[in-house]
C-alpha cells in the first residue's frame, strides 16, 4: 500500500494527490496503513481500530460522522494540531465540534512540503501547509459533494456541504459525511480544486480553543515519560561528566545488590542500569563506580573559551555579508562606537526529561518518544539496530516541550535508547534526570560578537561591521549541505547578515571554532543573540544621534518595510512618547524579523532591589494571515516568556570540562512571580502566513536592556542580565 | 506493604518505604498525570494533595503518605472546587505543551480551598513554585482568577468556613 502513497506538495500541483486509491477502500487496507496513538498504555494487543472513510492519509471519517484529522507534525505546546486541523476544516466543511486529532506514522506521505522528511521545526508548520491542507480539505469536500450529487441523481454544481453534510439546495435534501463516505473514497481524485477566498473563511482566523486542552488538563494526556509497555524496564545511563569521554572502567557490584534492580550494561554512551522503575534505577545509579577516560573535554572552560571567542571577534572571519566598504564608511563617520558582547551556552529545559521508550524485537523496532524528527530517528535507528527503516516505527507522543532539543540532528537520544534496548534484551525506557538533561550539551552555542558602527552628521548610520564568534550548529550533520553556504552556516548570521536598515556601508563576518560542546538549535536559532546585538546597537546609534528610538528605527527603514508596521503598532498601543509611566519605570524597545515574520516589542522595566524588574510587555506581530488569534497570542506569550528566562537568568558554564548547572535551582527559568503582563497586537494582513513558535523571542532580550539603559545608563551587552549589579 | 488512599481508594504498594510518591504513582500505578520535572521539589509538576495539602511528590517518602489520602490530578474531578478549577483552565485555554499543568491545577485547587478569594499577591505565593517553560503564567493567574469569582464556589467555600 506505500507505493500508493503519494506526497502533496504546494510546489509541485502535478503531484497533488493523497493517498488514494480503488483498492484502498477496503478496511483491511486501512488497518495496514493505521497506526494509532493509543491513549492508555496496553499496545501490540490492541483490536484493530474500527475502519474509516475516507481512506487517505490526513482525513478519516467514520460512519457515525465523528472525523479523525491526522497530524503530521509534533505537538509540542505551540498549537499545531488545531492550527492544521482548522486549515483542513475550514476547506472541508466540517462540524468541528466532531474533529479529533491524531499523531501521524512515520511515512512519506508525511513528510514536511520543504524537506524531504517528517518533522517540525522552523517555525515552519504552518507557512509549508498552509496550501497543503486546505487542498487536503478541498479535494475530499468535492468527492463528498460529488458522491451526494450522484446518490441524488442531480447535478454536483446544484450541491454544496456545510456543517459535515452535502445539501442540495433545489429539493432541500441532505446527507451527511459519514453517510457519503465509503461512496466518496470510491471516486477518482479531483485534478483540481478551487481554494475559499479568505473573504468565506469560517474558522481561519476566529480564536479557537485547542483541541488538546482537555486531555492536558485531566492528566490524561499522553506524553512519553508516560508510555508503560508489558515487561519493560527503566533505564537510566550514568554518562561521562565531560563531554567525549568514554568509560575506562566501572564496578556495579552495589549496584546490582539494590532490589529491583535488572541488569547494569556498559552502552557506548556510558553505563545503563535497568531496573523495575525510575527509583531502584536511579538509587542504583548513585552506587556506580565508574572511571572515566575524561579526554580533551576536560580541559574545557567557558571563561577561556569566552577570552579565545573576543579575541578571535577581533579578526577577519568568513564574509556573510558585503555592502560598499566599511573602511571608507568609518573614515567618512561624523562619530563612532565599538562594542563586544557575550551571550552563554543555553539549555532547553524542557520542563519534560528527555525519554525514549524502545521495543526491539529481531525483525522490529518500536519506538515511543516525543520527537521534532521522525525521518532522521527513523532512519537513524534502523541503522543502530540493523533493520531496515520501513521495520521501524516510530509513536510520536506529545512533547513536553521541544524549543529544539528534540529535533536533534545526530538524533542522540533516539540512537542511545535503541542502544540500550539492544543491550539489555526487553523493553526499556530510557529517562534522562533533569540533571541529565541540564548536563547533556546540545546547547544553544555561546557567542562572541564585535560590532563598531559609525553614524553620519545627520545621525544616519554610515558603517556598520559585525563580527561573530560561535560554533556552527549544523557542522558535520546532515544539514550542513544545505545550510552552510561559502562557510557560511547562515542559522550562525541569521538576523545579522539580514540587517534590515539603509547603511551604506554593512560587512557581516563569522567565526566557527569548533569544539567538544555539541550544540543544537534553540528557540528561534540563531535570531536568539543576532536580535540582541543588533537591536541594542541600534539602540546606541539613536542615542548617539539623539534621536528617539522609534522615530529613529523608521527613519533608516526602507519605506516600503513590514518592520515599520510593527513599530508603529507596538508604539502607538504602548503610548510610546506619550503615556506617563510609574516613577523608576522605563520603556525600552526592539524590533526583529525571523522566519519571515516581524515582531516590535516594548518592555517597561523597572529596577526592584537592585534587579531588573519587567512589569509590561507589548508586542505586535506580522506574520501574514492568522490562523488561529489565540494561538498567537499564545506563541507570542510562549516565547517571551522563554526568551525572558535566558535574557534575565539563562547560562550554562563549564569549569574542567564539567557543567557547572544541574536543575533549575541553578538554571532559573522565570517563575509565576517574575511574569510581566503581555499585550500581543495583530497586524491584519493579506500575506501568506508566516512562522509563529519563535518570532516572539528575539526582541524581548534588546527590549529589556534597552529599556535598562533608558534607567541607568548603562549598556547591557553580556548575557544573562542578572549578573549585572545596579546599584 | 504501605497502604495509601489514592483518590479515594485504599491501595497497597509493595515499594521500598523511602520510594518518592511520585514514583510509586507512577511506576507502580501508572497514574501518569503527575509529572516528573525535577526530583528536587523546584519545579512542582509533581505536586499532588496529601491530605488536602499541596505537596511536591518527588521529594515525599510513600511512607509519609500511609494512611493518608493522596489525591492526583486523575481524581481532582471528583470535588466541585476540582471539577470548577479544570473549567477555568478550559476556559481560558491554559496549557500549551501541557506537561506542567497538573502540577499547576494541584497547587491552584489547594489554594483556592484554603483561600477561596485570594489576593493577588497570594495567587503569586501560590504558584510562584510551579514552573512552566511555555509561558501560561498569565492564564493560570486569569484561570484561578475565575475560580475566585465562581458564585457556587464562593458559597460552597463560606459554607466550610
Amino acid at each position: 500500500m506505500n507505493n500508493q502513497i503519494e506526497s502533496i506538495t504546494a510546489q509541485n500541483p502535478s503531484r497533488r494527490k493523497f493517498l488514494k486509491d480503488s483498492t484502498a477502500l477496503m478496511s483491511g487496507l486501512v488497518i495496514g496503513f493505521y497506526l494509532p496513538i493509543k491513549g492508555g498504555r496496553a499496545y501490540a494487543a490492541d483490536a484493530p481500530p474500527k475502519p474509516v472513510y475516507p481512506p487517505n492519509a490526513f482525513i478519516r471519517i467514520a460512519p457515525d460522522d465523528s472525523i479523525i484529522i491526522v497530524i503530521n507534525k509534533s505537538e509540542m505546546g505551540q498549537g499545531v494540531y488545531t492550527s492544521l486541523t482548522m486549515l483542513i476544516a475550514e476547506e472541508l466543511e466540517a462540524d468541528w465540534s466532531r474533529i479529533s486529532v491524531e499523531s501521524a506514522p512515520v511515512a512519506a506521505v508525511y513528510n514536511h512540503t520543504a524537506m524531504p522528511m517528517q518533522m517540525t521545526g522552523g517555525s515552519s508548520s504552518i507557512p509549508s501547509s498552509w496550501e497543503q491542507m486546505r487542498r487536503i480539505g478541498a479535494s475530499a469536500r468535492v468527492l463528498l459533494i460529488r458522491a451526494a450529487a450522484q446518490q441524488w441523481g442531480v447535478p454536483e454544481s446544484e450541491c454544496h456541504a456545510e456543517n459535515s453534510q452535502v445539501i442540495h439546495a433545489g429539493s432541500g435534501k441532505t446527507v451527511s459525511y459519514g453517510k457519503l463516505a465509503d461512496a466518496a473514497a470510491k471516486l477518482p481524485l479531483p485534478d483540481n480544486v478551487v481554494l475559499k477566498s479568505p473573504k468565506d473563511f469560517k474558522i481561519i482566523g476566529k480564536p479557537t480553543k485547542r483541541l488538546d486542552t482537555p486531555a492536558k488538563i485531566n492528566g490524561s494526556a499522553q506524553f512519553g515519560l508516560d508510555v508503560y509497555l508489558p515487561g519493560m524496564l527503566t533505564v537510566l545511563i550514568a554518562r561521562s561528566p565531560v563531554f567525549g569521554g568514554k568509560v575506562k572502567s566501572f564496578d556495579a557490584t552495589e549496584a546490582r545488590k539494590l532490589p529491583g534492580v535488572q541488569g547494569v550494561y556498559q552502552v557506548p554512551t556510558g553505563i545503563a542500569v535497568a531496573a523495575s522503575g525510575f527509583w531502584p534505577a536511579k538509587t542504583a545509579r548513585d552506587l556506580l563506580e565508574i572511571e572515566w577516560d575524561e579526554g580533551p573535554g576536560a580541559a574545557l572552560s567557558t571563561t577561556k573559551m569566552r577570552a579565545e571567542f573576543l579575541d578571535l571577534a577581533k579578526t577577519p572571519g568568513a564574509v556573510a555579508r558585503k555592502d560598499g566598504d566599511t573602511v571608507q564608511g568609518f573614515k567618512k563617520a561624523h562619530k563612532s562606537i565599538s562594542a563586544e558582547y557575550e551571550i552563554p551556552y543555553l539549555a532547553h529545559a524542557a520542563m519534560e526529561p528527555l525519554n525514549v521508550v524502545v521495543d526491539l524485537k529481531p525483525d522490529h523496532c518500536s519506538i515511543w518518544t516525543g520527537t521534532q524528527m521522525q525521518t532522521m530517528d527513523c532512519m537513524m535507528a534502523a541503522k543502530t539496530a540493523g533493520l531496515k527503516p520501513e521495520q521501524v516505527e516510530i509513536h510520536t507522543t506529545f512533547l513536553g516541550g521541544g524549543f529544539g532539543r528534540r529535533a536533534n540532528p545526530r538524533s542522540d537520544f533516539v540512537i542511545e535508547a535503541v542502544q540500550v534496548a539492544m543491550a539489555v534484551g526487553k523493553p526499556v525506557k530510557v529517562v534522562w534526570t533533569r540533571e541529565d538533561d541540564m548536563q547533556g550539551g546540545n546547547y544553544r552555542p555561546m557567542w562572541s560578537d564585535h560590532i563598531e558602527a559609525g553614524i553620519a552628521k545627520d545621525g544616519k548610520p554610515l558603517a556598520w561591521k559585525h563580527t561573530i564568534v560561535g560554533q556552527s550548529i549544523v557542522a558535520d550533520t546532515p544539514f550542513e549541505g544545505f545550510l552552510v553556504k561559502n562557510g557560511i552556516d547562515v542559522t550562525s548570521v541569521e538576523g545579522a547578515a539580514t540587517l534590515p536598515y539603509v547603511i551604506p556601508n554593512v560587512q557581516v563576518e563569522l567565526h566557527s571554532p569548533k569544539n567538544a560542546v555539541p550544540v543544537q538549535w534553540w528557540r528561534s536559532v540563531g535570531h536568539s543573540h543576532t536580535a540582541f546585538v543588533v537591536e541594542t546597537m541600534i539602540d546606541e546609534l539613536a542615542h548617539l544621534a539623539k534621536k528617539d528610538p522609534v522615530a529613529y528605527r523608521l527613519s533608516i527603514l526602507p519605506s516600503d518595510s513590514r518592520y515599520r508596521g510593527v513599530l508603529k503598532l507596538a508604539a502607538d498601543k504602548a503610548g510610546w512618547g506619550k503615556k506617563k509611566l510609574a516613577a523608576g519605570h522605563a520603556y525600552g524597545l526592539a524590533v526583529h524579523k525571523s522566519f519571515d515574520s516581524y515582531v516590535a516589542e516594548i518592555a517597561e522595566v523597572s529596577l526592584e532591589n537592585g534587579k531588573i524588574r519587567v512589569h509590561r510587555v507589548v508586542a505586535a506581530v506580522d506574520c501574514g494571515i492568522v490562523i488561529n488569534p489565540d494561538g498567537v497570542h499564545q506563541q507570542i506569550e510562549s516565547a517571551i516568556v522563554y526568551g525572558l528566562s535566558a535574557a534575565l537568568h539563562g547560562a550554562i558554564t563549564l569549569e574542567n570540562g564539567r557543567v557547572m548547572q544541574s536543575n533549575f535551582h541553578d538554571y532559573a527559568p522565570l517563575r509565576f512571580s517574575e511574569m510581566p503582563q503581555v499585550e500581543v497586537h495583530i497586524v491584519t494582513s493579506s500575506e501568506a502566513p508566516t512562522g509563529i513558535g519563535e518570532p516572539g523571542l528575539p526582541p524581548i532580550a534588546p527590549a529589556v536592556a534597552n529599556a535598562v539603559f533608558k534607567l541607568t545608563g548603562k549598556r547591557l551587552r553580556r548575557m544573562p542580565f542578572d549578573q549585572e549589579k545596579f546599584v | 506493604m504501605i497502604t495509601i488512599t489514592i483518590n479515594g481508594k485504599k491501595t497497597k504498594v509493595d515499594a521500598d518505604p523511602s520510594t518518592p510518591l511520585l514514583w510509586v504513582l507512577r511506576d507502580h500505578l501508572q497514574l501518569t498525570g503527575t509529572k516528573y520535572g525535577c526530583g528536587i521539589a523546584q519545579c512542582g509538576s509533581c505536586t499532588v494533595h496529601l491530605d488536602g495539602r499541596a505537596v511536591r511528590s518527588c521529594v515525599t517518602p510513600v511512607s509519609m503518605a500511609s494512611g493518608k489520602q493522596v489525591t492526583t490530578i486523575e481524581g481532582l474531578a471528583e470535588t466541585a472546587l476540582g471539577k470548577t478549577v479544570q473549567a477555568a483552565w478550559q476556559e481560558v485555554d491554559v496549557p500549551q505543551c501541557g506537561y506542567c499543568q497538573s502540577g499547576q491545577i494541584m497547587a491552584a485547587t489547594a489554594l483556592l480551598k484554603e483561600t477561596p478569594h485570594p489576593s493577588e499577591s497570594e495567587i503569586t505565593a501560590a504558584m510562584d513554585g510551579i514552573l512552566c517553560r511555555c509561558g501560561t503564567y498569565n492564564r493560570i493567574r486569569a484561570a484561578i482568577q475565575k475560580v475566585a469569582k465562581h458564585p457556587l464556589l464562593a458559597e460552597q467555600s463560606g459554607g466550610a468556613k
